[in-house]
């Protein structure tokens, strides 16, 4: 029943996106205006009815309802209410649903609540946002239909899959989705503007933070899936370039370069074409790692050829919005005027660089992602991994991050050397003792040694935007470029640090041995059997002193779940403030000794405090932004009802 | 047909023998010499592991993953230089196995677009930056 409901409040949804489609682009012609008024209303119930079937697959799975195929599939009754709910977007439809649903209900955000731009731009904006939200309607509803019944229903379902059954895996999903489904809000916007040739700074200031609440969650959920990683597999990585992974980093990419070229937009009137395409860009992004997640083509190139169904609708979903969005742009490009010009040595110059580095090296991650794939059609195989990706994006990271410790001491327009010349002095001077230092202390790599000198140079460079102004009255955003720019030297050094300084020992030890690695000596204490609900487990009892000092215990688990049957290694973490003890039992080896690895990890953790710090500086910016605009709107209010009151 | 039976079962012992096997020596194991253990432990971690998804052979507990990394630190400790065990390695497991790709007639493309890309960048920093001050 509940099913059946939103099956009908799906369709109802998405006949209504139709309508807000041909609506909102009929009304940039004259003879379309009559259709003005609905687009409005239509997007806002269009949203509500989506909220409504995203609600009715919820309820599904929370009622265990098996007539329905996708709880048959993912669900059993027995499962905790919180991994119920997880179950509805832990699969393919039911996360195009809460794509959809997302998208739909930013569209009724909008249309509720943005009046800074002409409406006409707006109707525009609407009417692609359901253009794109059309073609994931069709594909929902005629390849990957949530809702669909089984008859007769099954008496139990298969249940998820245990490794699945984790609370932060339960959050990944959605964090990521909102932010793809901000960049194609973005995505829209541009469309609009071009649309109807309205690229000016206040498009900028309006689309700025759907931009920057899209990043935000981009980098929450790439912080997050990548300590994820660190701690489940068991192997102390924390970065694999993996295509899964590059799939969320190259929207992260272009959106990092959206945000800063909006705000040129929005603050100068400059870099006007740049900054719409790159709102095109950065929603295929999102699109190219929706592709690479859900068409199977990873597992393997030739799986996705036997089942293409899914992969071919987003390819093809991909070229009608990116092509149709570029050609548009190729026709409009003549009446975007370049905008407000400015010197090599300014806030845009710097700006400029930010852009194309962080682009290029979107286009080596998307090469050395896409490349592999390739080969393999072709018949022959390559893989491509850190080796290739760490160097050759360094090659464009590198000048970007000594541009970002000087960039934000910059003025608009045109600035002097003399005028930043002490800052810049001071900054040059931690950069290059560092360096020295780091090479002298210690034999490391190039790329860690550089990674740390960078860090500390851009930690000094953070704050000192800050310098000389009142810390009071500083308005948010700032406060928030000067943390996410902070955060980023906080993950550099965390990375530079793990990758020069990691220890590792890996023995078979007895009950009673003891082993050293960095400052730590380790000791097997004992080794006993336990049991969880649905797995049985060794567990080691580690003793670990720190230089001498206060012991502490760590218990790693080789664990076996019967339903699948699955081994899997619980790692154990002991956090310090300057690093990370990791521990992990492995098999029983001859003679009664067990197979025990452990790493040192210096300043580990503060990659991923980092991220964290990063999209902090992120959420302050976007709390400034939104409070003031609220805080205009107001006080136009309070104008304009004087005014009434004037003439009364 | 005794005899087949025998043979059959003589055939599948050494099958049956390979999951119980132990792991080989140095797959759990680090070489003595740190030196030769780090340089060991660069080039593990560029190799793939061929029964894994996207792991390196020294994040993985898979059995041949284990059987790579006993092979790799025995070369190592026999002298053999990182990147002579590498190239054993693709001429015997072809470049899948190696995530360092090398310039090839298969992969010069992964070498000259970042070329050009960097090219490109200049331009636009340049045309963009240094025509009007």
């Amino acid at each position: 029943m509940i099913a059946n409901f939103g099956l009908a409040a799906l369709w109802l949804a998405a006949a209504l996106a139709a309508l807000q489609c041909l609506a909102g682009f009929a009304a940039l012609r004259g003879e379309g205006q009559a259709l003005a008024g609905v687009v409005r209303p239509v997007a806002v119930v269009q949203g509500a009815l989506c909220i409504a079937a995203f609600a009715a697959l919820l309820l599904a799975f929370v009622w265990s309802d098996l007539s329905v195929a996708l709880v048959a599939q993912n669900s059993h009754s027995a499962k905790p209410l919180i991994f119920k709910l997880a179950g509805a977007w832990g699969n393919h439809e039911g996360s195009m649903l809460m794509w959809v649903s997302i998208m739909a209900v930013a569209g009724g955000l909008i249309a509720l609540v943005e009046r800074r731009l002409p409406e006409p731009t707006i109707l525009a904006t609407l009417g692609a946002q359901a253009f794109v939200g059309l073609g994931f309607y069709a594909f929902l509803l005629f390849s990957s239909n949530p809702f669909e019944r089984l008859d007769p229903a099954p008496a139990q379902g298969m249940g998820l899959n245990p490794l699945l059954q984790d609370v932060g895996l339960a959050f990944h999903p959605p964090t990521l989705y909102l932010g793809y489904v901000g960049l194609s809000v973005a995505f829209s916007f541009a469309v609009g503007a071009l649309l109807t040739r309205q690229v000016t700074p206040e498009f900028a200031r309006v689309m700025r933070p759907w931009v920057l609440g899209a990043w935000i969650f981009l980098t929450i959920g790439i912080t997050a899936g990548s300590y994820w990683a660190y701690y489940e597999l068991g192997w102390g990585g924390w970065w694999f370039w993996d295509p899964v992974e590059n799939a969320s980093l190259m929207p992260w990419l272009a959106g990092t370069a959206l945000l800063h070229s909006a705000s040129v937009l929005a603050s100068r009137d400059a870099l006007r074409a740049w900054t719409i395409v790159l709102g095109v860009i950065a929603f295929s992004m999102s699109m190219v790692g929706t592709f690479l997640v859900r068409s199977g083509i990873l597992t393997s190139v030739h799986a996705f050829a036997v089942d293409p169904e899914r992969g071919t609708f987003i390819l093809a979903l991909l070229a009608i919005y990116i092509g149709g969005a570029l050609a548009l742009f190729a026709v409009r490009a003549g009446t975007v005027a370049e905008g407000e010009r400015f010197a090599l040595m300014s806030r845009e110059g710097a700006l400029v660089v930010n852009n194309v580095a962080l682009s290029a090296i979107l286009g080596i991650v998307l090469l050395g992602t896409l490349y592999p794939l390739v080969t393999e059609a072709l018949g022959f195989r390559v893989s491509v991994g850190p080796p290739y990706f760490n160097p050759v994006s360094a090659v464009f990271a590198i000048p970007m991050l000594l541009v970002l410790t000087v960039g934000p001491l910059l003025r608009w327009r045109r600035d002097r050397f003399e005028r930043v010349r002490g800052p810049v002095i001071l900054i040059g001077i931690v950069l290059v003792a560092v360096l020295a230092a780091v090479a002298f202390f210690y034999g490391i790599g190039l790329l860690p040694m550089l990674g740390i000198a960078l860090a500390a140079g851009i930690a000094v460079a953070s704050f000192m935007p800050l310098r000389g102004r009142s810390l009071r009255r500083l308005p948010l955003p700032v406060w928030g470029m000067a943390i996410s720019h902070f955060g980023i030297a906080v993950a550099l050094f965390g990375m530079a640090a793990d990758s020069a300084f990691t220890q590792e020992r890996l023995i078979a030890a007895g009950v009673g041995q003891a082993t050293e690695v960095g400052p730590w000596q380790v000791r097997l204490d004992s080794v006993r059997p336990v049991a969880g609900p649905n797995w049985t487990a060794i567990e080691g009892r580690l003793l670990a002193q720190y230089q001498g000092g206060a012991v502490y215990e760590l218990t790693p688990q080789a664990r076996s779940f019967w339903a699948p049957a699955q081994e899997t290694n619980e790692s154990a973490l002991l956090t310090r403030w300057n690093g990370q003890l990791y521990a992990v039992l492995g098999e029983e080896a001859e003679d009664g000794r067990w197979q025990l690895r452990v790493w040192w990890k210096p300043f580990v953790t503060f990659i991923w405090y980092g991220g964290l710090l990063i999209a902090l500086g992120g959420v302050l910016a976007l709390i400034g932004r939104v409070t003031g605009d609220l805080r205009r709107r107001f006080a136009r209010r309070k104008i304009a009802a004087r005014h009434v009151d004037a003439m009364a | 047909m005794r005899l087949i039976a025998f043979l059959a079962l003589l055939l599948a012992v050494p099958l049956a023998a390979q999951d119980s096997l132990p792991p080989a020596p140095y797959a759990y194991q680090q070489l003595a010499d740190p030196q030769q253990e780090a340089q060991a432990q660069a080039l593990m971690q560029t190799l793939r592991c061929l029964t894994c998804q996207s792991q390196s052979i020294v994040d993985s507990d898979a059995p041949m993953a284990g059987d790579m990394r006993h092979e790799v630190r025995t070369r190592i400790a026999a002298g053999e230089q990182p990147e002579a065990i590498r190239a054993w390695l693709v001429e015997r497991y072809g470049d899948y196995i190696s995530y360092a790709p090398q310039v090839s007639a298969a992969t010069w493309p992964l070498f000259a677009i970042p070329v050009l890309l960097l090219l490109l960048a200049g331009l636009i920093v340049w045309r963009r930056l240094g025509k009007r001050a």
